[in-house]
């Protein structure tokens, strides 16, 4: 087990593996997408409240979760930086970083989308939207601070911190403002309660949020083998590739 | 390394910080003057009327607070990093979370403190209730720390770097967003004659969690800036 761990986290090693993994991933994915885009915008009924606009929770939730799950992985990383200094949970960490924020301003902005008709507003202050919001701001922070800091090995430990001490607050900061809004009583046209879900609606719902896992992989293993080509580019193994000595 | 010695180190190391600044004393008036400006710039943008103005005093306060307290933090350690002392303080024998908790000890005496002495002062001349100035005053006793203690793995993370301002407040202020809520709640709900005893354990919550994995995380930080 250890030794497939050091093995995997060999550069050379992930580069050749992550290249022969792509092609299959991206065909599950393709499967997966062309599956759950169409149960989600055929098959699934028209919801009795919402008409058809409640569909953009196919595209919504997803991107809403792997906002969350990518700045999970991008501490565990830290975690691994910290501890054994593994060069391949750098480039996974800051290669994760753009994605998480993606994910993110997706999600925000498909919640913007689908607010304007519903409640009437692109924008309300409630708190999963604040916290939302908050998770860019730290998203864009581990963006920000791994490209001031010109030695990226440096760098690197320097997101490695980061992200772990926001995983410590993501929480704090979701359930401050979620007391907040409730502290000040806020409209209730944006309770958002799931309601209990058709299961027809609920099962394109899983396969887009395991597009979406697939898809994050994919994104993560193409900008990771172009992290790698970046950073070890003296390297023998990066010569071999090209054809170069 | 016995008990006693940690102890001292302690200290010198607060005295030393303190009379450095009060050595040189314009940088002890800064933060204060950033954050008396800011307040005045309010009445001024939105109009001076009393009871609008009054409803969102602690608002107003709170968030120059968060700024003064922003913009100071850059002092934690660039002078002595500036120096090489920062060095010094890596390599001595001390257990460097302590000596970082020195230094941010003694960061919150010189930029936290004046704002407590000077917030009743703003919070009389924004007409706030004289009830709420109390919880004012406890919020920010008690938050403030924490924006120091939060504050300090963000210059810790961005010393060495020459463009680190913005970085730093990018890094930092969504991490004071839970201090901003539970501050500005607790005087809304003093205001109101309402019980603030959740706010201001909330509060405290925060600072004990900061100030106990706050101080980790900074050393850790600067050793890697250091490097």
């Amino acid at each position: 087990m250890y030794l497939w761990f050091n093995k995997l986290g060999s550069p050379p090693h992930f580069y050749r593996i992550a290249g022969k993994w792509l092609p299959w991933l991206s065909a599950v994915f393709a499967l997966l997408l062309i599956t759950g885009l169409y149960g989600g915008l055929v098959y699934a009924p028209t919801d009795y409240q919402q008409g058809e606009s409640f569909r953009i929770i196919y595209i919504h939730v997803p991107a809403a979760w792997m906002s969350l799950f990518v700045y999970v992985v991008m501490a565990f990383c830290g975690v691994v930086i910290i501890v054994w200094r593994m060069k391949l949970a750098e480039v996974v960490l800051i290669s994760s970083a753009p994605i998480g924020a993606s994910f993110t301003f997706l999600a925000l902005a498909t919640g913007s989308l689908w607010g304007k008709p519903m409640w009437g507003t692109w924008w309300v202050w409630d708190a999963r939207l604040t916290s939302e919001l908050i998770l860019l701001f730290l998203y864009l922070g581990v963006i920000g601070l791994h490209s001031a800091i010109d030695d990226k090995r440096i760098a690197s430990r320097a997101v490695a911190i980061l992200a772990i001490v926001g995983v410590v607050n993501i929480p704090i900061i979701h359930y401050s403002v979620e007391w907040w809004n409730s502290l000040h009583q806020g409209p209730t046209v944006t309770k958002f309660d799931k309601p209990s879900i058709d299961m027809r609606m609920l099962i394109p719902l899983l396969i887009m949020a395991l597009s979406f896992q697939i898809y994050y992989v994919i994104a993560l293993f193409q900008s990771s083998r172009a992290e790698l080509l970046r950073r070890e580019r003296n390297s023998k193994w990066v010569a071999e590739l090209s054809g170069g000595n | 390394m016995n008990r006693l010695s940690l102890t001292q180190a302690f200290i010198f190391l607060l005295r030393r910080d303190l009379t450095l600044v009060f050595r040189n004393r314009g940088e002890l008036a800064n933060p204060l003057l950033f954050f008396i400006l800011v307040i005045t710039l309010f009445p001024l943008a939105i109009g001076a009327i009393p009871e609008l103005l009054a409803r969102i005093a602690p608002g107003i306060i709170w968030v120059a607070a968060l700024l003064a307290a922003m913009l100071s933090l850059d002092s934690i350690f660039r002078s002595d990093f500036d120096d090489g002392s920062l060095e010094q303080l890596l390599l001595s024998a001390h257990p460097m979370p302590v000596l970082v908790l020195a230094k941010v000890c003694a960061h919150w005496l010189v930029t936290g403190l004046p704002l407590l002495i000077m917030a009743p002062v703003l919070a009389e001349m924004l007409g706030m209730a004289s009830e709420a100035q109390g919880i004012l005053l406890l919020t920010i006793l008690i938050g403030t720390p924490v924006l120091s203690l939060i504050g300090a793995i963000g210059v810790a993370l961005t010393i060495g770097l020459r463009k680190g301002g913005i970085i730093l407040s990018l890094l930092v202020l969504p991490l004071y967003v839970p201090v901003l809520i539970f501050a500005a709640s607790a005087i809304e709900n003093a205001a109101l004659g309402l019980d603030v005893s959740a706010q201001i354990n909330m509060l405290l919550a925060f600072l004990f969690l900061a100030l106990s994995l706050s101080p980790w995380a900074t050393a850790a930080a600067l050793k890697m800036s250091m490097s």
